[in-house]
């Protein structure tokens, strides 16, 4: 099964890389308020069912993928 | 067989500041192993553990995240619980909070520079043995060199270390954004001690400072301590 976790800083944590892209974007003439930076992981896991792969996906970012002290996450079940 | 206290210095993939706190150990008195990360055992007689500075793999998904979760880290994790000294340079301290064995977490530096310098750090608290060769207020010169350096915690958090004395190192001045000016912190238990600047970079006076010696000594004292608190009477 293809499952996909978004990382994303939480608000109001320190993110200098979304800072620089925003001025950037504002230096190109974008009216941009805020950028912020995460990171996208796309999985292949062997799951029995969507239930399965859910729960191991959640203490994959729980045991690695995020940091809970600074980072929020989603998961996306895609079936094959 | 020799009587110098046994300190392991734990090598990742990227480590690069195994060997010259290895060297440093050795010129404040320790007798150095180097340990490879993929051990699932500290050696026989280690007395400290040293998570050393560098890049541990190549610091992918978050600096230290990786090598957190390798195995030599389940054998540092259960030295630490037993009350062994345990002390996170740079990388290390990275390692050491991704690991969650001290408070926090190292964000990328404010100004998104890589900082490399001489840094002026302020002793908040001499009570961890790490600290014991140190005195509250005084300052020492060490080198921070990381991209990857401003300490941050939730608010609570940093009041609650801030009240039992557990940031023990902060910058005379904002370094990298770090939350307090935050330089060193040291878990619930004073055993486990993290720092960004590097102790091992600062031994001799010929290299501008030997304010690290006075870091490392102590952990080496803390070393011998714990094997004597070990051995059979």
């Amino acid at each position: 099964m293809k499952a996909t976790v978004v990382v994303r800083p939480k608000d109001g944590i320190l993110d200098p890389q979304g800072d620089a892209v925003q001025h950037s974007l504002r230096a190109l003439g974008f009216d941009v308020a805020s950028a912020r930076i995460g990171r996208v992981v796309d999985l292949e896991i062997a799951a029995d069912d969507r239930a399965d792969a859910e729960a191991q996906v959640r203490r994959m970012c729980s045991e690695l993928l995020a940091n809970p002290l600074i980072e929020s996450f989603e998961i996306r079940l895609e079936d094959e | 067989m020799t009587d110098r206290p046994l300190v392991a210095v734990v090598v990742f993939p990227g480590s690069n500041d195994d060997h010259d706190a290895a060297w440093a150990l050795g010129a404040v008195g320790a007798e150095p192993v180097l340990v490879w990360h993929q051990d699932e055992e500290l050696p026989p007689g280690v007395g400290a553990v040293v998570l050393p500075g560098g890049f541990s793999y190549g610091d992918y998904l978050r600096t230290g995240a990786i090598a957190s979760v390798s195995p030599v880290m389940g054998a540092v994790r259960e030295f630490a619980a037993a009350g062994g000294p345990v002390l996170g340079i740079c990388n290390g301290f990275q390692i050491l909070c991704e690991a969650r064995l001290l408070p926090g977490v190292l964000l990328p530096n404010r100004q998104l520079e890589f900082v490399c310098r001489d840094a002026t750090l302020r002793v908040e608290s001499a009570a961890a043995p790490f600290m014991s060769r140190c005195t509250v207020g005084q300052e020492l010169v060490i080198p921070v060199k990381h991209g990857d350096g401003a300490w941050y915690a939730d608010e609570g958090t940093f009041v609650q270390l801030a009240a039992r004395g557990q940031i023990v190192l902060r910058y005379a001045e904002d370094v990298n954004g770090a939350l307090g000016n935050v330089a060193g912190v040291i878990n619930d238990a004073a055993n486990v001690m993290g720092l960004m600047p590097h102790p091992e970079h600062a031994v001799d006076p010929l290299l501008g400072s030997a304010d690290g010696g006075l870091l490392l000594a102590a952990l080496v004292d803390a070393a011998a301590a714990y094997r004597v608190a070990l051995a059979p009477a």
